[in-house]
């Protein structure tokens, strides 16, 4: 497979170099909202749909910052633009589904501060992607991000069941899950090469 | 302890020491944890990303605590984002400017600084409350606890996964690197035995000094 073409940048994306088990990107979600499969793919839907405007906004005001000379008011007018694409996710599932609305509550507003996303900005420019390659990035990472989530929280009902001593319940639990996780996302590497 | 909210902190050696060890933003507070896995995998990186984290954090806090009284309730998230990323946007090129081979280790992590919580919750938390120097000492203690976790995760990582430390070798050609801890999922199993130490070590001094504890919460 091509190193540049699309279905190896969206492979690449979704497992090998999966966002939150390799890149450590939106771990904050990945150990907020992994509690319950239903939330969990919510919000992954959610993050595709961010990725994918702010993707293409993203790549629309890289040409024109190239185009002026302006490449030190990148990262200011990335941040600016993932904030508008994720008050009209806000403003979308508002009007079309209140019930998914009141489910997500405060972690809609919070995909702002969610580093996959400000990441795969970064990314697909310093990868110098074209449009297509650009979509085909955002897809793959938003679907990766939703893979991770949905498993962690898998594994998460599964353990409310089980007997852990309780020094290391709460967070030291689910990172160890994360890193069994990660463990086991390293089989993919190669994948495609 | 309840005090009135209008009134800020009094300047004390606490106001440091909260950040360090009280409300460490990585051990205590979970915040902030994408740069403490991604770039902790030598204790040089770890070292910088504190440092430049540190950087803005200090910045960032003294110029919110400035226009605190001049920025609009309602525009503020806003507004602090972008005092954010200005100072990251220095901090990037700085570091670019110094040592690209720390540039090109931390690689989109050190703009990713912009989206650390820790920054943008110290600004909301504390200097947009507080006058510039409690904002100021506030902000360096939060940064040098910061600094302080993302080290013992790079020591410990960079000791059992290349057995070396800041680059000088410890053991002999012998040593067999146990390279599973450089690599992704050794991020997360350091920092879940942290946890689990800091929790055990919590769970022991409340056991065994109870009686203390409490006169220090009355005093």
């Amino acid at each position: 497979m091509q190193p540049d073409s699309l279905t190896f940048i969206f492979l690449n994306a979704f497992l090998i170099n999966n966002f939150v088990l390799a890149m450590f990107l939106g771990i904050c979600p990945f150990l907020g909202v992994s509690g319950k499969i239903k939330t969990a793919w919510n919000m992954g839907l959610a993050v595709i749909f961010v990725m994918l405007v702010s993707s293409m906004c993203a790549y629309g005001i890289n040409a024109i910052l190239v185009k002026y000379d302006l490449e030190f008011l990148r990262l200011i007018s990335y941040i600016a633009v993932i904030a508008s694409a994720v008050q009209l996710v806000e403003m979308t599932i508002k009007k079309f589904s209140p019930a998914l609305f009141r489910t997500l509550g405060i972690f809609l507003p919070l995909i702002t501060t969610n580093c996959a996303i400000l990441g795969l900005a970064l990314f697909q420019t310093n990868r110098s992607y074209d449009f297509l390659q650009c979509l085909a990035f955002s897809v793959g990472a938003g679907a990766g991000f939703t893979l991770a989530l949905v498993l962690m929280a898998g594994l998460r009902e599964k353990l409310e069941l089980a007997d852990v001593p309780d020094v290391s319940m709460g967070a030291a639990l689910s990172l160890m899950l994360g890193g069994m996780l990660s463990l086991a996302f390293m089989g993919f590497a190669g994948l495609g090469g | 302890m309840v005090k009135d909210p209008r009134l800020p902190d009094p300047l004390s050696w606490q106001t440091f020491t909260t950040g360090l060890w009280k409300e460490n933003p990585v051990f205590v507070m979970l915040l902030g944890l994408c740069p403490t896995l991604a770039v902790t995998n030598s204790a040089i990186n770890a070292l910088s990303m504190g440092l430049a984290t540190t950087f803005v954090l200090v910045c960032s806090g003294v110029l919110v605590s400035l226009l605190r009284k001049v920025i609009p309730k309602q525009v503020r998230i806003a507004s602090y984002i972008i005092i954010i990323a200005t100072f990251v946007t220095m901090a990037d090129y700085a570091i670019q400017a110094i040592s690209l081979d720390i540039y090109k280790a931390l690689g989109a992590f050190i703009q990713l600084i912009v989206v650390n919580c820790i920054i943008l919750g110290r600004a909301e938390a504390y200097a947009s409350k507080n006058p510039v120097s409690n904002a100021f000492i506030n902000a360096l203690g939060m940064g040098v606890g910061f600094t302080f976790a993302l080290l013992c995760l790079g020591m410990v990582r960079e000791v059992l996964g290349m057995g070396s430390l800041f680059g000088v070798h410890l053991f002999g050609p012998a040593f067999q690197p146990w390279a599973v801890f450089v690599l992704p999922p050794g991020g997360f199993f350091v920092l879940a035995f942290w946890l689990w130490l800091f929790a055990v070590a919590r769970k022991r001094t409340a056991r065994a000094q109870p009686a203390t504890k409490e006169v220090a919460d009355a005093a």
